[in-house]
């Protein structure tokens, strides 16, 4: 909702909090922030779930936290994930296999030049195949269970309705650490509208159900146009969506009804999950001002809702090279001196190919590499006072330098996971 | 010419941090700067528009914030308070805060219901010739198929009604290529790219909303040619880089590095686009944006980025 949510632009100014108490003046530090090491925090938690906003690298990071466990600690990995690239999948050995659960062979760790320890299973995340597990599970019985998975109203929730991925992936979440003995489990977040989305879907799921509303729509049809409370409700109701809708929706929750406490029960025991001690967030973002705010407002959000925020990736972050003062005077000097330059340069390289000594050549592509610098400065700079406001520090805050090219791979992921190891 | 902006009403999409708040925004202001009356809305309701246009918190209620630009958030419960008194005549005064928590009850349990309401204002707003142009920062790509299939998936679930019979001048808008088109943001990179091929097929297959154009966000400027590729290669080496670390007096090998790491980017990106042109259908215009190396994302931005699309689109 929009008044949950605060603009970034009433957030901009940081130095200046709007009411006393709004913001902190000074960072929300631990006391040892910054200083802690992923390796740390990986092998003191069970649960890892990785959020940001959409766009980041979230889902390589997850992976990549999840093989360096694997293969540094010889812990026995889970990585739960939503929407791997392709490629990535496929080199995980995740196409097409779904909701099951599913051993990354040794092989492939061998090929990627690695020894191979502990064990690293990963699976995805199918909104749709969880849901009708969540109804085999909580039916009462064969005819319940039947009615509820062929009622419209149900595909669409169970295979639509946005909202329930967010419900759903907590839901497995906690499915899988209390039915099976992984050492730590590394999940992935949906993309939501709203990076919280996710933390309030247990509790809404179980408002959802226990609200007065609902027992509003599954009383009989007829009781319902003589109660006074519901009767404005109804008619109005009636008019918009049609009798034949509301009878629907009524069905489809009597047939809800029976699973109702299991179901409430459920999902505030995933809640309970979520804050844990043996669970801990790690946010990933890259240092671009906008997904920056989303995600420093996200931290925010976990520290006040007391959840543990162990660390933040900053991931995708221009080199250190482009920063240095050294740099800016020598690409200034280039590009100053760039015609001269390139006379006395050129004999060097006709040594190299006789081809090569066209000067007006030289000059332009020594005018082209000190601007490129001089462009990706401005970006690096801003990235680094972007990195100096940040308003939350855990004790884990990790730099993931960007790569040229992609991670599709588990080397891939060692090479990224090692950046944020020590 | 592009005829993008002469439809009435654009959606625009894309993955998670690609710029799709940035492109609506921009196109939102270049329709206002070639002289059109212009209303852009925020679906997410995250406040970006007002931080790109610099402005105060926009809301329900549309107000002018640039000369012939107008700015709104979408807000559910006010569009249903609106729909209930426009469309349907009944009279909710003071009642609107319990129906509306009925309504959001009911539409939590019945998907499209809600979407049908965020659709419909924009609709509305086409229908009744309130703008020349509404922009709509639409939800992530995610999400848009689902609030563009709304109609549809109405029909099917509700057989009769008034929410019935409200559906099908929606689909006649939305159906209609000369008045809807659909905008899908994404950068060269390769997520963005894959979930731009698969919207543009499911847009296809389970819309009715055309995709008008695919604006391709960020892309790095080529530095050189393969001619002046050998060159540059030449003078990074050992003997040519010491020379010029002696004639500017300083260590000028992290500035070629930053032209290396620029070229290899530019290179894994390009091959990222060459997917992105097979796998979407040769009618769909592909419009370029250049990657920003600017310090601010506010204004200033917008402007630049209008001033892009302005020149893509041939003005």
């Amino acid at each position: 909702m929009a008044a949950e949510r605060v603009s970034h632009r009433a957030r901009a100014g940081r130095s200046a909090p709007a009411e006393p108490g709004d913001r902190p003046d000074r960072p929300l530090a631990t006391s040892s922030a910054g200083s802690g090491s992923m390796d740390g925090l990986l092998a003191t938690k069970e649960i890892v779930i990785a959020c940001g906003p959409g766009g980041v690298g979230k889902t390589t990071t997850a992976a990549a936290a999840g093989v360096m466990a694997a293969v540094r600690h010889g812990s026995k990995v889970l990585v739960l994930t939503v929407d791997p690239a392709k490629r990535l999948a496929n080199a995980l050995g995740l196409d097409g296999i779904g909701n099951t659960e599913h051993r990354v062979p040794d092989e492939a760790f061998r090929a990627a030049g690695l020894k191979p320890r502990g064990e690293l299973w990963v699976a995805m995340l199918d909104t749709k195949e969880s849901w009708d597990a969540l109804i085999r599970r909580h039916a009462p019985d064969k005819q319940t269970r039947d009615e509820i998975l062929a009622n419209p109203l149900y595909q669409n929730i169970s295979g639509k309705f946005v909202q329930s991925h967010d419900y759903i992936a907590m839901e497995r979440l906690y499915e899988i650490h209390s039915e099976s003995d992984y050492d730590l489990i590394v999940v992935d977040t949906p993309p939501t509208r709203n990076a919280l989305d996710f933390l309030d879907a247990p509790q809404r799921m179980a408002d959802f159900f226990s609200s007065r509303l609902l027992r509003w729509l599954i009383v009989p049809y007829r009781s319902r146009l003589v109660n006074v409370a519901t009767k404005p409700f109804y008619s109005i109701a009636d008019r918009i969506l049609g009798t034949e809708f509301l009878a629907d929706i009524s069905e489809f929750f009597i047939l809800f009804q029976s699973m109702y406490d299991g179901f409430v029960e459920r999902s505030e025991s995933v809640g309970r999950l979520l804050s844990d001690r043996r669970t801990t967030f790690v946010v990933v973002s890259t240092l671009e001002a906008v997904p920056l705010r989303e995600a420093e407002y996200f931290a925010e959000q976990l520290v006040s809702r007391r959840l543990h925020l162990g660390a933040i990736v900053l991931n995708k972050v221009l080199p250190d090279y482009l920063r240095g003062s050294e740099g800016t005077a020598v690409a200034d000097a280039i590009n100053e001196r760039s015609d001269e330059l390139s006379k006395l340069l050129a004999p060097k390289l006709a040594a190299v190919d006789p081809a090569m000594a066209d000067t007006d050549q030289i000059a332009r592509v020594l005018g082209e590499v000190a601007d490129s610098y001089l462009n990706f400065q401005v970006v690096a700079l801003r990235e680094m006072e972007e990195r100096a406001m940040l308003s939350v520090v855990p004790d884990v805050l990790a730099t993931v330098p960007f790569f040229d090219t992609d991670i599709f791979d588990l080397a891939g992921l060692v090479r990224l996971g090692e950046q944020i190891w020590d | 010419m592009n005829p993008l902006l002469d439809l009435k009403l654009l959606f625009v999409t894309g993955k998670g941090g690609v710029g799709k708040t940035t492109v609506a925004s921009a196109l939102a202001l270049l329709a206002s700067q070639r002289g059109k009356r212009v209303l852009i809305c925020e679906v997410d309701a995250k406040g970006d528009v007002a931080g790109f246009y610099e402005t105060a918190p926009t809301s329900f209620r549309e107000r002018e914030i640039l000369p012939g630009l107008f700015a709104m958030t979408m807000d559910t419960e006010a569009s249903l308070r609106e729909y209930l008194k426009l469309q349907l005549r009944i009279p909710v005064v003071g009642r609107i805060g319990p129906l509306a928590k009925a309504f959001d009850f009911v539409a939590t349990a019945a998907p499209g219901v809600r979407e049908i309401l965020t659709v419909g204002k924009f609709c509305y707003e086409v229908r009744e010739r309130h703008y020349d142009l509404v922009v709509v920062d639409a939800p992530a790509s995610g999400h848009i198929v689902g609030q563009l299939a709304a109609p549809q998936a109405i029909n099917s679930l509700v057989k009769v009604g008034l929410i019935r019979t409200q559906t099908d001048w929606l689909l006649e808008i939305l159906s209609d290529p000369r008045t809807t088109g659909l905008v899908a943001v994404c950068t060269p990179e390769e997520m963005p790219v894959n979930e731009t091929i698969e919207l543009a097929a499911r847009v296809r297959d389970e819309t009715t909303v055309q995709l008008s154009a695919v604006v391709v966000n960020r892309v790095l400027p080529e530095l050189f040619g393969r001619q002046e590729e050998a060159v540059f290669d030449a003078l990074g080496g050992p003997g040519p880089l010491a020379r010029l670390d002696e004639l500017v007096g300083g260590d000028a090998a992290p500035v070629f590095d930053a032209a290396r790491l620029a070229v290899t980017m530019r290179r894994t990106r390009t091959t990222h686009l060459d997917r992105l042109r097979q796998g979407i259908d040769s009618a769909v215009p592909l419009l370029y944006l250049p990657y920003l190396f600017t310090r601010s994302h506010g204004l200033r931005t917008t402007r630049q980025v209008a001033a892009s699309l302005g020149e893509e689109l041939g003005f």
